[in-house]
C-alpha cells in the first residue's frame, strides 16, 4: 500500500498550475464569459506544448501514453484555474476514444492534430444532446443507437443553450448518423462508451477538487484581507468555523479522486463503484466549500464583480454533469445493498 | 502509487485473521466500563498479549511485533470485522505509549511497556479539572519540589476508566512563578496510593465510565516524571496529537460499523422509508472515504512527513461520521429505538442506542470540535489567532 503521487507526477502538476496561473488568469476566465477566448486558446496552445493536451495519445500520434491516475493532477489544477474548454472530452474522453475506435483515416485526421492541441475534442453520449463547448470545437465523437461517430463540427447543428455558467458555451447537438463518419464497427461500442462515461466523470471529479481548492484560497485570503471591528474577520470564530469545515469536506474529497484514477489505471475490480463515489464527494465539496465562501465574502461575494461566483458556478456545473449525486449513489447502492 | 496491499501486508492479514476467529470470546463480553466487565475485558487482554498482539506496531522486546503502520491498520479492521472487544487497555497503549516512546528513559520503557500492554497495569487519563477543560493550560493542580520526589495536590476529572485504573498520568504546576503552558511537568501517579480518592461517576449510558480523581499532598518519586521537569506541555501535546489522530481511531472499526448498518438495513428494509438507503450509501461511503484518507496520511507518515495540525481534521471526521452512523441506525430501528441493554426485545441487545451515546461523547473529547476547529483554522489555513 503506498498513497502518494511520484515525483515525476507531481512535477506535471507544477508545470500545469505555472502555465495556468500565468496564461488562464481570472481575466482569461472572465473574458471567455464575454465571448473572448483568444486568452483561453493561448492557454490551451501552451499546455498542448508541455504535452499534457496529448497525454492520453498514444507515442505514434505524439502524446505520452498516459493513464488515468496521470490526468488527474494536470485535470485539478484546470479546475483550480475555472480554465474554460473542452480538456476533459479532448483529453480524458476523446482522444482515448479515437485511438481505441478509430479508422485509420479518423486517426490521420484528429489524433496527432489533437495531440498538438489544433484540434478540439467534444462528446456526445447517447442520450446527451446538450454538450458545452460544441459551438467552438472541430469535431464531436457521438454515441447513437449503439453506433459511434466522429463527426467534423459542421456537420453537427449546434443550437445555443445559456449555461449559468456563461463560460461553458452550451449547445443543443443534431446530426445526421451519416455511415461516412461511423467508427470502427468491430469495436464494442458500448463498452467503449461506457469507459469514456467513467472517464468524464472521473475527469470532471478532479476538476471539482481544483474548483474547490481555489474558492477556498480566495475565501481565506478574504477573511484574512477584510477588516471589520477592528480585525480580520478571519480572527472571528464564526468564520474559522465555517472555513475549517470547507477544508475538512475538500480534503476528504481528494483521497476519492485519487483512488478513483488508480482503480480506473489499474482496471481494477469495482472501479466504477471508486468513480462513483469520486464523484459525489468532489462535487459535494465543491459545492459546500462554494456556499462557505460565499458566505465568508458576504455581499461582495454576491456580486458578478467578485472572480468567486465564475468558480461557483462552474462547481455548480460540475457538480452535476456526467452524472449528479443521485445517479452515482444509486450505482453504489445497487454495489453494497 | 500503488493501492494493492502487498504480499506481505495479505499474509498479516491471513495471520490476524485465523488468530483472532479462533481465539476471540464468543458472544459480547459486558461493557469495559463497569467493573465487572473491565474485569472479563483484562483476561481478554492478557491473551492478546501472550499471543503477541496487545501492541502489534511495538518492538518485539516490550511484546509487540514490529508490524508496519499499515499491517497496525489491517490488524485493526481485522479485530473489529470479528467483533472483539472494545480495548480497555487503549489509554495506556494507545495514549501514553506513543508519549513513552518518544519522551520516556530505558528505566521507564522497561518498567511500564508490558505490564501495560498486558493489562497487569491499567491506565487512565488525568487532563481536564472542573475549571480546566478546552483551556487546559488554566489547570490548578500543582506538585511541589520534595526530597527524592514530589508531592501532588489538586482535582483531575472526566478520567475514563479511573474508577478501576492502577496508574493515571497528567499535567501538574511545578513553577509557580510560571503562567498557563510553561512552568508545567508531566506526571505518571498510582490511584491506590495514601492521598488519592478516585470517586466514580456515571456518563451519559449510565456506566461508571468516568471517574473523579482528588490528590491530597500525594508522594511521587523523581522517576515518574515523563521528559523535562517543566517541559510537560510538550510532552502532553505529543499525546494529544496521538489522540485526535490515527492511533485511537483506526478505520476498521467505522468499517465493521457500517457493514453492521448494512446488515441492520436489510432487516428492516421492508418497513424502511426509502430516504433511509440513501442514508445508509453515505454512511457506507464516508466509512470508504475515512479508510483511503487514512491511507493517504500513514504513507505520508512513512516517508517521514509530520502529521501535526492535520490530526483535527482526522478527528472532526471520524467523530461526526460516527455520530452520524448511529443516528441512521436508530432511524432504522424507528419507533422502539428506546428499548435499552437489558430489554427482552430491545433490537441487537440495544447496542445501537449503546453506541449512539458513546458516539455522541466523541465531539467533546479529545479536544472538542470547536477546538479542533479553531487549530485547523489557525495552523492549516494560517487564520489570525486574535
Amino acid at each position: 500500500m503506498h498513497f502518494a503521487f511520484s515525483d515525476d507526477q507531481k512535477m506535471l502538476r507544477d508545470t500545469v498550475r505555472e502555465v495556468l496561473l500565468r496564461e488562464c488568469a481570472p481575466e482569461i476566465v472572465r473574458a471567455a464569459w464575454e465571448g473572448r477566448t483568444d486568452g483561453v486558446r493561448a492557454a490551451w496552445n501552451t499546455l498542448a506544448e508541455t504535452g499534457v493536451i496529448g497525454m492520453t495519445a498514444s507515442d505514434a500520434a505524439g502524446g505520452m501514453g498516459m493513464s488515468e491516475l496521470d490526468l488527474l493532477l494536470p485535470l485539478e489544477e484546470t479546475g483550480y484555474a475555472a480554465m474554460p474548454g473542452p480538456i476533459v472530452d479532448t483529453v480524458a474522453v476523446g482522444i482515448p476514444l479515437i485511438e481505441a475506435a478509430g479508422t485509420d483515416a479518423q486517426r490521420e485526421r484528429w489524433l496527432s492534430p489533437a495531440a498538438a492541441g489544433e484540434v478540439r475534442m467534444v462528446v456526445s453520449f447517447e442520450g446527451q444532446e446538450i454538450v458545452p463547448h460544441a459551438a467552438s470545437a472541430d469535431v464531436m465523437i457521438a454515441e447513437r443507437g449503439g453506433a459511434a461517430f466522429c463527426v467534423p463540427i459542421d456537420e453537427v447543428s449546434v443550437q445555443p443553450e445559456r449555461s449559468v455558467d456563461r463560460a461553458r458555451e452550451l449547445g443543443r447537438v443534431s446530426f445526421e448518423p451519416n455511415p461516412r463518419y461511423q467508427m470502427r464497427e468491430e469495436v464494442n461500442t458500448v463498452e467503449l462508451f461506457a469507459l469514456g462515461r467513467e472517464r468524464a466523470a472521473l475527469g470532471t471529479a478532479a476538476q471539482l477538487v481544483g474548483l474547490s481548492r481555489r474558492m477556498l484560497d480566495m475565501a481565506v485570503q478574504y477573511a484574512k484581507d477584510r477588516e471589520q471591528f477592528g480585525k480580520p474577520i478571519g480572527a472571528q470564530q464564526a468564520i474559522k468555523h465555517r472555513l475549517a469545515n470547507a477544508l475538512i469536506e475538500q480534503e476528504f474529497a481528494r483521497p476519492t479522486v485519487y483512488r478513483a484514477g488508480w482503480s480506473m489505471a489499474t482496471s481494477a475490480r469495482d472501479a466504477e463503484v471508486d468513480v462513483s463515489l469520486a464523484k459525489i464527494y468532489a462535487g459535494q465539496a465543491a459545492k459546500f466549500v462554494a456556499k462557505e465562501a460565499l458566505q465568508v465574502h458576504g455581499a461582495i461575494g454576491y456580486t458578478t464583480e467578485c472572480d468567486l461566483h465564475m468558480w461557483m458556478k462552474r462547481a455548480w456545473a460540475l457538480a452535476a454533469a456526467h452524472g449528479d449525486a443521485a445517479h452515482h449513489r444509486e450505482r453504489i447502492g445497487r454495489h453494497i445493498l | 502509487m500503488d493501492l494493492n496491499f502487498t504480499d506481505s501486508e495479505n499474509a498479516f492479514r491471513d495471520e490476524c485473521r485465523s488468530w483472532l476467529e479462533a481465539n476471540v470470546p464468543s458472544g459480547a463480553l459486558p461493557s469495559g466500563d463497569t467493573k465487572e466487565g473491565f474485569a472479563l475485558h483484562l483476561q481478554w487482554e492478557h491473551e492478546l498479549f501472550d499471543a503477541g498482539w496487545a501492541a502489534v506496531s511495538w518492538p518485539k522486546e516490550y511484546g509487540g511485533r514490529e508490524a508496519t503502520l499499515f499491517e497496525w491498520l489491517i490488524f485493526e479492521e481485522e479485530y473489529y470485522r470479528v467483533g472483539a472487544p472494545s480495548r480497555v487497555t487503549q489509554n495506556g497503549i494507545f495514549l501514553l505509549a506513543p508519549t513513552l516512546f518518544e519522551f520516556g528513559t530505558d528505566e521507564q520503557k522497561d518498567r511500564i511497556l508490558r505490564p501495560m500492554a498486558r493489562g497487569d497495569v491499567t491506565w487512565g487519563q488525568a487532563w481536564s479539572e472542573p475549571n480546566a477543560g478546552s483551556d487546559l493550560a488554566s489547570l490548578k493542580s500543582t506538585a511541589r519540589r520534595v526530597e527524592g520526589g514530589w508531592r501532588l495536590t489538586g482535582q483531575k476529572t472526566w478520567s475514563t476508566r479511573a474508577a478501576f485504573c492502577d496508574m493515571a498520568y497528567g499535567l501538574f504546576r511545578t513553577d509557580p512563578e510560571q503562567a498557563r503552558h510553561r512552568g508545567l511537568t508531566y506526571f505518571m501517579f498510582p490511584l491506590h496510593a495514601e492521598g488519592v480518592t478516585v470517586r466514580g461517576v456515571d456518563r451519559l449510558d449510565g456506566d461508571e465510565g468516568f471517574a473523579e480523581i482528588f490528590l491530597d499532598d500525594v508522594f511521587v518519586p523523581d522517576a515518574e516524571i515523563l521528559g523535562e521537569v517543566h517541559q510537560g506541555w510538550k510532552v502532553a501535546m505529543a499525546t494529544t496529537s496521538s489522540e485526535r489522530g490515527l492511533s485511537l481511531r483506526s478505520p476498521g472499526r467505522f468499517m465493521a460499523t457500517a457493514t453492521r448498518l448494512i446488515d441492520l438495513y436489510h432487516r428492516f428494509r421492508d418497513r424502511s422509508e426509502p430516504v433511509l438507503r440513501d442514508w445508509v450509501i453515505q454512511a457506507w461511503m464516508d466509512a470508504q472515504v475515512y479508510r483511503w484518507f487514512t491511507f493517504q496520511t500513514v504513507t505520508r507518515m512513512g516517508q517521514g512527513q509530520e502529521i501535526g495540525p492535520d490530526s483535527s481534521m482526522n478527528k472532526v471526521f471520524w467523530s461526526e461520521m460516527d455520530v452520524r452512523t448511529h443516528e441512521i441506525a436508530l432511524a432504522i430501528i424507528g419507533n422502539v429505538l428506546e428499548l435499552d441493554e437489558g430489554s427482552p426485545s430491545a433490537v441487537d441487545a440495544g447496542a445501537w442506542m449503546k453506541g449512539f451515546q458513546f458516539a455522541l461523547a466523541g465531539p467533546i473529547y479529545a479536544g472538542t470540535n470547536e477546538i479542533q476547529r479553531n487549530i485547523i483554522a489557525e495552523r492549516v489555513l494560517g487564520l489570525p489567532r486574535k
